[in-house]
């Protein structure tokens, strides 16, 4: 059974987002909602259509992730750079506030 | 250069603000996306992998200071302080946000640019030979005829919607700079027995994923037939090309099956029902434009300079610039300076705000106030006094501005890959980075001699693989990134798509691999050889086998 969580860009900045828990879109993959089997990513799905209606978000889509010891981590290696960055560039994307805010 | 008439300035202000009514709309919900898409993409502005990215025009790869500085200002203000130069001597910026991007026109209107056309199926910004009225070896400046060419394909009708996108690059000298066999239709200006002036017109070449040198569709046309040749070209293939699967759309495939003979044929058919019409170029309009690039008052200068010679003698740093960096003018006492964009264990083709308000300067204080992108991502000062290159070296030096690696193994075309582009399979970025650092050494690379190497994150081709003396393609193996080698491409008047060497290396393995091919050169190279010379003369089997000795 494949686990996976919804991504999208926001509409106004492009920024690479995640469905969460709470039904928000955030920005950080750890928080994403994750849907285990194909109902449930169906569910994720419908839920982005609504966001993507309001006009909050495009280009919706499921992505698989892994989970160990409640950590979501994407497989594939482009949805790790969508998550993070540049890996070329650590003071740019996500992983750039993450670095001042672990500082 | 070109300045724009109240026409280009009222075209380009209202487009600004149709674009701005259409953002606004597109944020209030007025607009779907799938409305919207379109819209944006007319106008340079795609959805990247961590955020939009707009495309801005450089027609011919022209620059004033003014107008750098204003890249530079966009930048710094509505970007994250950077820009990134490409292949087809464009700037891109990574991340813009949605409501800046009219404003951000809005500044660029100011100074009489756009991002017009960096997207969508049309005639894309023409690109032109770097050195275009100063090099030595030239007929004539292209850039008159890169600027007709962009006022008549700007908004062109019949034109918007192309089957595919289309790419036009002109050379007015017999050294192609431009890369022109490699585009949809390639222009090099060449004289006829009479020894007029005119165009060999080179039409579906192209790289991608199926690669493919133009064909010569006419060996002279004369420069008052421009247009009204490119639109028969334009007609046959705006009726003919495949809009049924994307990937047979380049007129380069409507050439390959249709053959180029009758191609050619179809061409000339449709061009002798048009040549004759208002589309026929009149001397009076070349004139006109013409007058824009005429040639700047030089100086009267000896072509030795006593100064120039000592500095050379005095300091390795500076000879080594000048031997890769510096290229003839065709005036006495001036030369053309190459700024490599290529920093060891830099991004190829990024330049900060700071680096190209520098460049800005240099250019008013050395090279009346003009730069020019490269088609290999690189800049260009093109008026410099020879007596003041040690100056300009030394400010560009406290820029991170004046590696002396042009045309060497470290001077790389690099597409974004992975690291920014949504459809690359594999990342460029580092593999370039650590390619440059193992062969950081320049007194190894100026051993080594020209060699072009080029990488592309997927098929592509941003990166100009297939016509790299070294080419290196990203591919996914089961999810992890893979490199395929090839050699013996060629982006010149010679130009050749280089032979894949055998099985694909991994991320790890790649810049050994590189490694191994250039000592496998270096071994077997003659007197005076270059890379490609040996390539051309030992074939792929030496290189084959030393790379695949171990399996
Ligand atoms: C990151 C945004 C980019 C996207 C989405 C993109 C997309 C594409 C696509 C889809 C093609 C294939 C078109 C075809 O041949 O049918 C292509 C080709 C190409 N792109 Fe890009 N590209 C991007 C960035 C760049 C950059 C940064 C450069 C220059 C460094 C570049 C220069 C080229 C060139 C020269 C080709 C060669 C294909 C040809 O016309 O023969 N692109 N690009
Ligand atoms: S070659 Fe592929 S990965 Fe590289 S920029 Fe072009 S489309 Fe993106």
């Amino acid at each position: 059974m494949t686990t996976q969580i919804v991504t999208a860009n926001r509409l106004d900045d492009g920024a690479v987002v995640y469905l969460s828990a709470d039904g928000r879109w955030t920005e950080t993959v750890g928080c994403a909602r994750v849907g285990n089997g194909s109902d449930e990513a169906e569910d994720l799905l419908a839920i982005a259509g609504h966001a993507v209606a309001d006009g909050l978000i495009v280009e919706a889509y499921l992505i698989p992730v892994t989970v160990e010891n409640g950590v979501v981590c994407p497989v594939h290696i482009k949805e790790v750079i969508r998550a993070n960055g540049p890996t070329t560039r650590l003071d740019l994307g996500k992983q750039a506030s993450t670095q001042t805010a672990a500082a | 250069m070109y300045r724009y008439d109240e026409f280009d300035h009222t075209l380009v202000a209202e487009r600004v603000s149709q674009f701005r009514g259409q953002v606004a709309r597109r944020v209030a919900g007025e607009l779907t996306e799938e409305e919207f898409k379109p819209l944006r993409l007319m106008n340079g502005l795609y959805l990247q992998l961590h955020a939009y990215m707009l495309r801005v025009a450089i027609p011919y790869g022209v620059l004033s200071s003014l107008q750098m500085r204003k890249l530079a200002h966009i930048a710094r203000v509505y970007d994250k302080g950077y820009g990134h130069f490409t292949t087809r001597q464009n700037i891109q910026y990574n991340w813009p946000k949605l409501p800046d991007v009219p404003d951000i026109l809005d500044e660029l209107a100011e100074v009489e640019m756009h991002a017009i056309q960096t997207s969508g199926n049309c005639i894309r910004n023409v690109t032109a030979d770097q050195y275009a009225g100063v090099a030595g070896d030239e007929i004539e400046d292209p850039r008159i005829y890169a600027e007709i060419m962009r006022q008549w394909s700007t908004l062109h009708p019949e034109f918007s919607f192309l089957p595919r996108k289309f790419k036009i690059a002109i050379t007015g000298a017999p050294n192609d700079r431009a890369a022109v066999k490699v585009h949809d239709i390639g222009l090099r200006m060449v004289r006829n027995e009479a020894g007029e002036p005119g165009f060999e017109v080179l039409v579906g070449g192209g790289q991608g994923r199926t690669p493919m040198i133009a064909h010569t569709v006419r060996d002279f046309l004369p420069i008052r037939h421009l247009l009204s040749y490119l639109e028969a070209i334009l007609r046959v293939y705006n009726q003919l090309g495949r809009r049924d699967n994307k990937y047979k759309a380049r007129i380069k495939i409507l050439v390959h099956e249709t053959g180029a003979e009758k191609f050619t044929a179809m061409v000339e058919d449709e061009w002798a029902q048009i040549k004759d019409t208002p589309l026929a170029l009149p001397e009076s309009e070349v004139a006109r434009i013409k007058a824009y690039f005429a040639p700047p008052e030089y100086d009267t200068l000896d072509d030795n300079s006593p100064e120039f010679d000592a500095w050379r003698g005095g300091d390795r740093d500076f000879d080594l610039w000048v031997r890769a960096n510096v290229a003839e003018h065709k005036v006495p006492g001036y030369a053309i300076a190459n700024i490599s964009l290529k920093p060891i264990g830099g991004t190829p083709g990024d330049a900060t705000a700071d680096q190209m308000e520098a460049v800005a300067d240099l250019a008013d204080r050395f090279s009346l106030g003009e730069i020019r992108v490269s088609h290999e991502q690189n800049l260009v000062l093109g008026d410099v006094k020879k007596r003041d290159l040690y100056a300009l070296w030394q400010a560009l030096k406290t820029h991170d501005l004046a590696t002396a690696n042009i045309g060497l193994i470290s001077d790389m075309i690099t597409c974004p890959g992975l690291d920014y582009c949504s459809l690359a399979n594999a990342r460029s970025i580092p593999i370039a980075q650590e390619i440059s650092e193992r062969f950081a050494d320049l007194e190894r690379q100026h051993d080594i001699g020209e060699l072009k190497l080029k990488i592309s994150g997927c098929i592509n081709a941003c990166g100009h693989h297939h016509v790299g003396h070294i080419g290196i393609l990203g591919v996914d193996k089961k999810g992890v990134e893979h490199y395929q080698i090839t050699l013996g491409g060629n982006a010149d008047q010679n130009a050749a798509i280089g032979k894949i060497v055998g099985p694909a290396f991994s991320g790890d393995d790649v810049t050994d691999a590189v490694e191994t091919i250039v000592e496998t050169y270096l071994d077997i190279r003659a007197d005076g050889e270059s890379f490609l010379d040996t390539y051309q003369r030992a074939g792929l089997e030496p290189f084959k086998e030393r790379l695949y000795a171990a399996h």
